[in-house]
């Protein structure tokens, strides 16, 4: 270092804040410790971004995980080493599996202690590498600038996902000039943006001669903001269209083009047209175990399959594809409309439409409202009602989640929250937490269980610090319902372990935090209870619903099992027939 | 089948693990694996022998594609390639063996490196099934130890593995 540069050198933890500010991070959720000192102390003493203090670094990662969920923006996350960057690895291991971009900031012992069985010392590289999409050590104060640079590049390009930057204590103590370049150049990674031209053309013309279409699209569609292109491109169509789980809001759910969710818990028409289509599209959707069933069940009929993804590794790995169609999912439809645009051709399929609304006449979401006891169902479509439709929903994972699936209909893209690949339970709160931050003002709701909300209820104190005004609906059945769900189908009904005894007064320990708490036990006073929550626009409400213990999810398809072959509820009046 | 895949990526730390870690992880076989570094120190060059149907092999080489670190994957199967492997192996070289263990050495065309007070160590290069046939050949009982270093491979001609 000459004079001129040791003049102008400032410290790794300034370095690490500085990239942050140049990166214009609005948030960073962490949790201090020993490893991050020095980094928590330039904190202090910046005002770029805002930290947001959890109470536990797994809550840390999921809320700054939803804060990308619900803008787009690459989410972060700031943790200490050990137990600190262990705690992180479950937020890390989600969003992976939703693709969610993040970049996790994690502390590392000193440089020379690494290896030595140091306190708090975990080698957070090698425990995060299966569940990241890169992740670097640094071990030189004069690489924290490119590496955060990187990070961030690839966290949010291509195909996204999380990206771990481990950092040893010394490194941020060490001096070097601070260089912030404002491209990324890397010879080993260059994702593909557009789509073969050739390929669009095929997929347009293969998609005009369809007898019987059908659009498939997924969380990619989303994460690619390519909702408004596809809306047309159906809409032009005049097709079928259907969500995956992660994919809802990707299509209005109240556009009569829309069939509803498909797989495992999808609607009857969603997966007898899919399973009896002749030209599927799919967008930004990974033929998972959950959507399609048994992969061998779903290729026994005849279909033609034009796959646009920006990962080529998710083209062909269950279902063989004819046309795939590798780029950025937006880019690829904007040509694709625009070839279409030149078209002439109309394509009637009113053969196919008779046929797919008279799979709707099955009425497969149907259930039986109760006076009695509280359906979880009507919960989720009054609490529709209430917001109007335009919450930002979170669930945790289990039966709420399916059914705030399939009874909120999301119009927009964005505002259903939840862990879809890994179903992690827990999510919900700190998911909540991250929406609220991007969005001061808007309603903000999390559907749960009381299984899943103990998972991570210590935020409900996080929620109270930054006065953030969640509503909390809790489906509270006093079992881990989808475990108990598949003991009755699966096994007999041996209620092994699934029932959930020596539950808190929710209510008091919502107001022990300040917050406001209510039980609602009787049908008659969902709507009212839903309403008052949301016109305290400035509180935290935490509603106890107690549900049906009896209540499933249905449609149903069993494990192994194809997606025509879907078990109807018990009070669908078309349930025999079916089987 | 059998496929031998070449890759370039960057030297660095890890850069082992997050190959390796991607075989096991997702439940690929692995016979043998080598790397070290290339005439530019900033990569490296790995040379996996695998197995799997094509629908797998398709997928080890976008998954492979997909390590942010690694450069260039190419399936040497797809052409015309080149194999060859390093085996070391410790004979028992007492009266009763040695001339056959000369004589075999000849024949495959290996090379005596180290002659001790009753072993030889033979030096061995070939393709993988070349360095088999040498063992199957040899008397068991004659075998003290052997080492192989796994497979390098190279395309024949123009097709070059380079960025």
């Amino acid at each position: 270092m000459d004079s001129q540069a040791k003049k102008t050198a400032i410290t790794g933890a300034e370095i690490v804040i500085r990239c942050l500010n140049e990166e214009k991070v609005k948030f960073v959720f962490g949790y201090p410790g020993g490893a991050v000192l020095h980094i928590y102390d330039e904190i202090f003493k910046q005002n770029g971004f805002k930290h947001i203090l959890v109470r536990h670094e797994q809550a840390a990662v999921h809320a700054a995980d939803a804060y990308s969920r619900a803008t787009g923006e690459v989410g972060v996350a700031l943790v200490t080493s050990g137990p600190g960057a262990t705690n992180a690895v479950t937020g890390i291991a989600t969003a992976y599996m939703d693709s969610i971009p993040i970049v996790v900031i994690s502390g590392q012992v000193p440089v020379p202690a690494i290896g030595m069985d140091a306190f708090q010392e975990v080698d957070m590289v090698g425990v995060t590498r299966p569940c990241v999409k890169h992740n670097f050590l640094v071990k030189d104060v004069k690489d924290i600038a490119a590496t955060i640079k990187k990070a961030f590049y690839i966290a949010a390009t291509g195909r996204p996902g999380p990206v771990v930057v481990d950092i040893p204590k010394d490194i941020t103590a060490h001096l070097a000039e601070y260089i912030y370049s404002k491209t990324v150049e890397m010879r080993s990674y260059n994702p593909v943006l557009k789509g073969h031209s050739g390929q669009i053309k095929k997929a347009i013309k293969l998609l005009l001669e369809a007898k019987r279409p059908m659009i498939y699209t997924g969380g990619g569609l989303v994460l690619g903001n390519g909702t408004e292109e596809l809306i047309k491109l159906a809409r032009t169509l005049n097709y079928p269209v259907t969500n995956t789980l992660m994919g809802l809001g990707g299509y209005p759910a109240t556009d009569k083009q829309f069939v509803g969710m498909l797989g495992m818990h999808g609607t009857y028409e969603a997966n007898m047209a899919m399973q009896n289509c002749d030209v599927l599209i799919a967008v930004g959707a990974r033929f998972d175990d959950r959507v399609i069933g048994n992969p061998t069940h779903f290729l026994s009929q005849k279909r033609t399959i034009i796959h646009i993804d920006v990962d080529p590794s998710s083209i062909s790995k269950r279902v063989k594809v004819d046309v795939p169609i590798v780029g950025h999912v937006k880019s690829v439809l904007v040509e694709m409309n625009e070839v279409l645009a030149q078209e002439n051709t109309k394509n009637d399929i009113s053969k196919w439409w008779k046929q797919i609304d008279e799979w709707r006449t099955v009425k497969s979401l149907v259930y039986k409202n109760s006076d009695t006891v509280i359906k979880p169902q009507y919960v989720i479509e009054k609490l529709w009602e209430v917001t109007k439709g335009d919450a930002y929903v979170t669930s945790d994972v289990g039966q709420h989640q399916m059914w705030a699936a399939q009874y909120y209909k999301f119009d927009k893209p964005r505002r259903w929250i939840n862990s879809g690949g890994l179903g992690t339970m827990g999510v919900g709160l700190p998911y909540a937490m991250g929406c609220q931050f991007a969005h001061k003002n808007a309603q903000v709701a999390c559907v749960t269980g009381e299984g899943s909300i103990q998972m991570n209820i210590q935020e409900l104190s996080t929620c109270a610090q930054y006065g953030l005004p969640i509503k909390v609906v809790l489906l509270n059945n006093r079992y881990l319902g989808m475990v108990r769900q598949w003991q009755e189908f699966f096994y007999e009904n041996r209620y092994s372990e699934s029932y959930m005894d020596s539950l808190p007064d929710f209510v008091k320990l919502a107001e022990s935090y300040g917050h406001v708490g209510m039980q609602i036990t009787k049908p008659s006073d969902v709507e009212g209870a839903l309403k008052e929550a949301f016109a305290k626009k400035d509180k935290f409400v935490f509603m106890d619903f107690i549900t049906d213990q009896d209540e499933n999810v249905f449609p149903m398809i069993a494990n192994g099992k194809g997606l025509s072959e879907m078990i109807m509820g018990k009070d669908n009046k078309h349930r025999e027939e079916l089987e | 089948m059998k496929h031998i895949i070449s890759l370039l990526m960057e030297n660095e730390a890890g850069g082992l693990s997050r190959v390796a870690g991607l075989f096991s992880a997702r439940g690929y076989n692995i016979e043998s694996l080598t790397v070290a570094a290339t005439e530019d120190a900033t990569m490296s060059r790995m040379t996996i022998v695998t197995s799997g149907s094509d629908e797998v092999i398709e997928q080890i080489i976008k998954q492979l594609n997909k390590l942010i670190d690694v450069i260039k994957v190419l399936d040497l199967n797809d052409g015309k390639y080149i194999e060859r492997e390093l085996m070391l192996v410790k004979v028992k070289s007492t009266a009763a063996y040695r001339e056959e263990m000369k004589r075999m050495c000849d024949i495959f065309r290996g090379r005596i490196i180290d002659v001790a007070d009753g072993s030889f160590t033979i030096e061995l290069t070939g393709s993988g099934t070349k360095l088999d046939a040498f063992i199957e050949s040899l008397d068991k009982t004659a075998i003290l130890e052997t080492v192989r270093t796994g497979a390098s491979g190279i395309g024949r001609g123009d097709r070059i593995l380079k960025i």
